[in-house]
């Protein structure tokens, strides 16, 4: 603020302040000629008389009493134009406070559960408490409370994994985003090719579909997308290009959900969290969102055997 | 002088009100309008790119600001949910501003690039489809209605010429073309990636 401004205000301000007491004394002033205390004045109208009291005792004491504290509180906290007031108190220096104040508490507490490994991480019960509210904070949004997804968000609660599930990756999913790149084949395979391939990506997860299209989507399918989705269309975690055999569908199964996918492609993306949480809560969410599928995760190591 | 001059002249006694009256918008309204943390912009905020631009006008249309503030205080809980606080300068394009006193929704001064369009799209089509429990409206006609480049075009020159947003003669030419014909959607959802993106997140 330049002190022209500065001044601009204090002057004022305070000015105002004193205008108020000048105001107060004036008005309480005796006049000649004015009607004795508690007396008429003289004014009448249909019968109403008007006495000239003074004003009363608890009502000025206030008004007094408002100008000291606005005083007061002038000289303690910033008001007066660049004047930053005794106190030195400001809200950003206040949120400054209160910020590191809970970091204090926290921090430690995130710190300890960075060196946990996430499997370890995942069975902390209070750990996951706070994972979940992180989760429910910033996750649900998109993936569900119970981070079962959306039509066009994938459900992070079962065991199948378009970027990996193993620890690392799900944390660098979190960390960093991600961001598929399905690109759109309408023009390159035209509308029967796209209805070949959909009817042979329909049959991948034991559906049926009618053999010709099929067949000639198979050849299409290992000319123009098994490069990515593999030749039996398993997928490929490194590049997130889904299995497509598993029938587990972020973008719908139907056979028209599929053919949009195929003609316009898909662009999901998942915004990195790294700037917006933080390390240590990223690695707290990577461990809640392993947690989501440990059950399941379970139960497939156990049919194994 | 005496009370009675002033109880008895009306005009006299509405000029001594409007006097004592505008003493506070002397000291807390004057400055702002001349003090360069509030009327510079901060550093990275641009005037809106016409599709934003038009999207921010749907943005008033709609009435948005009745439950969704753009405001983030300095408040732990604030910053903790939306990232850090709104300073002046991010708000010297706003014509007019967007800080809402109410949030029946989140506040959305930095919802920029924190979900996708994609996100964005299904949820102005039916919130419900993305968040169960949400009771915000849905906005089907977005999708349908298409911007008018040539009325969007002289609602900016209208911002240079009258508010001084300095925009260029050749943004401005080119501004009808850039936007003819596309949806509303597309602009609304232009307009929220782009919201509080100039500054720093926290941490």
């Amino acid at each position: 603020m330049s002190s022209f401004w500065s001044w601009y205000i204090a002057i004022i301000s305070l000015a105002n302040i004193l205008a108020c007491v000048w105001l107060i004394r004036w008005t309480a002033k005796k006049r000649p000629g004015e009607a004795a205390e508690h007396e008429t004045t003289g004014h009448e109208w249909d019968g109403l008389r008007e006495y000239n009291n003074p004003m009363p005792r608890w009502w000025l004491w206030l008004f007094y009493i408002s100008i000291v504290f606005g005083l007061i509180y002038l000289v303690l906290y910033p008001g007066l134009g660049n004047f930053q007031g005794v106190l030195g108190w400001s809200q950003y220096s206040a949120w400054e406070d209160e910020v590191e104040r809970v970091e204090e508490q926290v921090s430690p507490l995130f710190a300890s559960y960075a060196e946990m490994p996430i499997p370890e991480l995942a069975e902390n019960d209070e750990a996951m408490q706070t994972g979940r509210r992180l989760f429910g904070n910033n996750c649900a949004v998109c993936h569900g409370a119970d981070g079962g997804g959306r039509p066009g968000f994938p459900n992070i609660a079962n065991n199948v994994w378009q970027w990996g599930g193993e620890p690392d990756e799900i944390r660098k999913s979190v960390m960093d985003g991600r961001q598929a790149v399905m690109p759109p084949m309408g023009a390159a395979l035209g509308e029967d090719g796209v209805e070949e391939v959909a009817a042979y990506v329909f049959s991948l997860s034991g559906r049926d579909a009618p053999e010709d299209l099929v067949s000639r989507g198979a050849e299409r399918f290992a000319a123009q997308c098994a490069a990515c989705h593999g030749p039996d269309g398993q997928g490929n975690k490194a590049l997130g290009a889904p299995n497509l055999t598993d029938d587990n569908w972020t973008y719908g199964g139907g056979l028209e959900a599929i053919k949009t996918s195929i003609r316009d492609g898909r662009r999901g993306r998942m915004p990195a969290q790294k700037e917006l949480l933080g390390e240590d809560r990223v690695h707290v969410l990577a461990a809640y969102v392993y947690s989501l599928s440990a059950h399941e995760r379970e139960q497939e190591a156990g049919s194994d055997d | 002088m005496n009370h009675s001059v002033i109880e008895k002249n009306i005009g006299l006694m509405a000029v001594l009100i409007a006097v004592v009256i505008s003493v506070a918008g002397l000291v807390q309204i004057v400055p702002m309008l001349f003090l360069s943390e509030t009327t510079e912009p901060m550093e990275g905020v641009e005037p809106y790119p016409p599709l934003e631009f038009a999207g921010r006008d749907i943005y008033v249309r709609e009435g948005c600001y009745n439950c969704h503030s753009q405001m983030i205080r300095p408040f732990r809980a604030e910053t903790e949910r939306y990232g850090h606080y709104s300073v002046a300068g991010e708000f010297v394009y706003d014509r007019p501003f967007q800080w809402g006193s109410k949030r029946t929704g989140p506040d959305l001064a930095r919802v920029g690039g924190r979900y996708t369009d994609l996100w964005h799209e299904i949820h102005m089509l039916n919130p419900r489809d993305v968040v169960p429990e949400s009771n915000m409206p849905a906005y089907p006609w977005l999708a349908e209605r298409t911007l008018d480049g040539d009325s969007v075009a002289r609602r900016m020159r209208a911002q240079r010429r009258w508010l001084n947003v300095p925009y260029t003669d050749e943004q401005l030419e080119e501004a009808a073309e850039l936007v003819d014909g596309k949806t509303e959607m597309e602009a609304i959802i232009a307009y929220l990636q782009s919201l509080g993106t100039a500054i720093e997140r926290n941490r």
